[in-house]
């Protein structure tokens, strides 16, 4: 082994690497805790990587790329293959022509997310196989295997990080020697295979579940499954980061680690559990696995419900594995984080505290209005939701309580899924108006400074098209869309709010002024700009 | 060097903006340029709003979770005064605290190298020799700020030797 390969890379970094080596073409994606370091890293390594607006054309474009023979990687938070999931479910039918690895990055225990969905369940749902890491070394080659699975069936893969995974550093040692050399693009037209048609739709599910079946043969033969001998008393069927806390929680056990979690090996699992008295499964989140085994008529026991909940680790392991399901310690109380000083959304904020009012919210650093000192953020429901919620409670509240209804959205979530709830609310405008307030910052602020297209900057910050917020509002036909910096004039900033509230008209305020943090770089990035212009 | 066979457990702890997760980025290096395993585990997102962080390094023969267990920690480094009572309890039963107060700040050409010179103190502890140290810290440090952190990480380690 060549020492120079010896490196240690977060479960991030170690995809991106992998994805460089595995010669992939386009790499895209939507921020989202925790998988944005993906494609920053795929960038910096030499890759093509591009922002899309959001998660689902995201997808789009990367089955593109996969119909014209290129390999795609496209990334996103758990909550993201939600907005994606339309593509998702139609691509496993009508499969792929180069490779597609999809990487949904969950988020057990909530770290930095609204739900703690587990995404195993749409690998099953949508019929795509699924891999788990449990470390860097992992994130690496399972990138390498499900391009090449990918490849080799035909078929989308789902390759399924949490938190730990991808943002924990961990040894990685990375072969030099090159994978199989990628595909050359080009078209090959195939009508039945890819014109979801309902005709040409089901002979396309039925080719789905015969490559599933054949997938699930070789998962069984040759998956990347493995066995850690132990005592016969205790076997434990794992995956993911939970098999590193079973391991050590109890390392006399015998472990049967799974990468390739669907189409699960049954009959692996089966043969494992007899050779032991009693057969556990350790896995985070739902009990995907023990419902599968179990359905399976594998004997194996489920966890206690209670470890649902959260993410594992090992002491709860232990307590899992010794039945213990006294209540748990308290979580330590930390400082919860907060609108940084001088962030320019304390003056909105401030603002329609004084107003009085409802405010439907969204996902950003803005969410963080919700605490003390504002706590002036009503409802926070999903990407965009802001603005449909918004519109919900201005339709049915009383007209007292209805002029109080104000949304508000980041920049980037609003080019993300704002864009309909405008046009909703010209559609069907609520009889007292409506005011949506886009928070402007000038970046996706939350996740770490990314560009999106209102900031007319690409990925790696150069300049390309840029979508202005006004101006697309505008020719929705919203006659009252207004620019204004919230910090210069606070007190005509909330002028201009209350007057928006009190229209009876759909309003829109841009309230615009660059992240404290990111305002330095964004000057680079122009100055930059300028000059190359 | 001797390599240990069990795993050693070190927890950096502070408020988002102080470098904790640059403090642990250099240990972890320090400790992979020796050769041995390591895992480093933090969470990002919501933290990096100025509350509270803390970051996970293990590194041994053979290192399985990368997240210290409850109790189980060798060594606390805390950044921040206020972050010390709060993350006691995963200190070992004599295990080491490392806390800001060690570090004399009016000495740091700048606080903000205040993570580091608590990284010096720590590695008077570990068996990393100091060229590790070093080299971790050039390679995870822009040019410009290399010279400050490399006088701070030896104002920490003059700490212990005094």
């Amino acid at each position: 082994m060549d020492p120079s390969n010896r490196l240690l890379l977060s479960g991030n970094e170690a995809v991106a690497l992998a994805a460089t080596q595995g010669s992939v073409a386009l790499g895209t994606g939507y921020p989202g805790t925790p998988s944005t370091e993906i494609l920053e890293r795929f960038a910096a390594l030499g890759g093509r990587a591009q922002w899309a607006p959001n998660e689902k054309v995201a997808l789009e474009v990367g089955i593109g790329a996969a119909f014209g023979n290129a390999r795609a990687l496209v990334t996103m938070k758990h909550v993201g293959l939600n907005v994606a999931a339309d593509p998702l479910f139609t691509a496993a039918y009508t499969g792929v022509q180069g490779a597609l690895v999809i990487v949904s990055a969950d988020d057990p225990g909530m770290s930095s997310s609204q739900n703690e969905q587990d995404n195993r369940r749409y690998a099953v749902a949508a019929g795509v196989p699924m891999l788990e890491p449990s470390d860097s070394q992992e994130a690496y080659e399972f990138t390498l295997l499900g391009i090449e699975i990918s490849e080799r069936w035909r078929i989308p893969v789902l390759l399924r990080m949490t938190t730990r995974v991808c943002h924990s550093k961990t040894v990685v040692r990375a072969p030099s020697s090159a994978p199989p050399p990628a595909p050359v693009p080009g078209y090959e037209r195939d009508i039945p295979g890819r014109v979801m048609i309902p005709a040409y739709a089901r002979p396309a599910h039925r080719r789905l579940r015969e490559k599933l079946a054949q997938i699930a043969v070789w998962n069984e033969a040759s998956g990347p499954n493995r066995r850690v001998e132990g005592s016969s008393g205790l076997g434990i069927i794992t995956s993911g980061i939970s098999y590193m806390h079973a391991r050590e929680a109890a390392p006399e056990a015998a472990i049967l680690k799974l990468g390739m979690t669907y189409p699960a090996p049954v009959e692996t699992a089966r043969a494992f559990a007899s050779g032991v008295a009693r057969c556990q499964v350790v896995e985070e989140g739902d009990p995907y696995l023990a419902e599968t085994l179990l359905a399976a008529g594998v004997r194996v026991c489920g966890k206690p419900e209670m470890f649902r909940f959260g993410e594992l680790n090992v002491d709860r392991v232990a307590r899992l594995l010794a039945g213990d399901i006294a209540p748990e310690p308290a979580p330590r109380p930390g400082k919860p984080p907060q609108l940084c000083p001088g962030c320019p959304h304390r003056s909105v904020f401030q603002a329609l505290r004084d107003l009085g009012c409802i405010v439907a919210g969204d996902i950003g650093c803005y969410t963080l209005g919700v605490l003390p000192p504002f706590e002036a953020l009503d409802t926070c429901v999903c990407m965009g939701a802001s603005i449909g919620v918004g519109l919900g409670l201005r339709h049915v509240l009383p007209p007292e309580q209805a002029r109080r209804v104000v949304s508000v959205i980041g920049d980037s979530t609003f080019i993300h899924s704002g864009i309909t709830g405008l046009v909703e609310m010209i559609y069907n405008p609520p009889p007292g108006g409506h005011l949506v307030l886009i928070l402007d910052n000038g970046t996706t602020a939350m996740t770490g400074m990314q560009e999106h297209p209102g900031t007319g900057r690409t990925l790696d910050h150069h300049k390309t098209g840029k979508v202005v917020i006004e101006e697309l509002a505008r020719s929705l036909g919203i006659r009252r869309v207004h620019v204004m910096d919230p910090t210069l004039d606070p007190r005509a900033f909330a002028r201009l709010a209350g007057e928006c509230l009190d229209s009876g008209e759909p309003a829109v305020i841009v309230a615009r002024r660059n992240c404290l943090l990111a305002a330095g770089r964004i000057k680079q990035y122009e100055k930059c700009d300028g000059e190359d212009g | 060097m001797a390599k240990t066979a069990r795993v050693t457990n070190i927890v950096i702890a502070g408020l988002g903006g102080q470098g904790v997760l640059k403090a642990s980025d250099i240990t972890a290096d320090a400790a992979f340029r020796t050769g041995l395993d390591v895992k480093k585990s933090e969470i990002h997102g919501m933290s990096q709003r100025g509350g509270s962080v803390t970051s996970d390094i293990r590194f041994g023969e053979c290192v399985l979770s990368p997240m210290v267990p409850a109790g189980a920690a060798d060594y606390l480094v805390v950044v921040s005064p206020d972050e010390v009572e709060n993350n006691r309890g995963r200190l070992r039963p004599g295990g080491v605290l490392i806390a800001p107060g060690l570090i004399d700040e009016s000495k740091l050409a700048s606080k903000r190298s205040l993570n580091v010179a608590l990284l010096g103190v720590l590695s008077t502890y570990l068996d990393i020799p100091e060229s590790e140290w070093l080299a971790a810290l050039r390679s995870n440090l822009p040019e410009h700020l290399v010279e400050a952190n490399l006088k701070a990480f030896a104002a920490g380690r003059l700490t212990r030797s005094l």
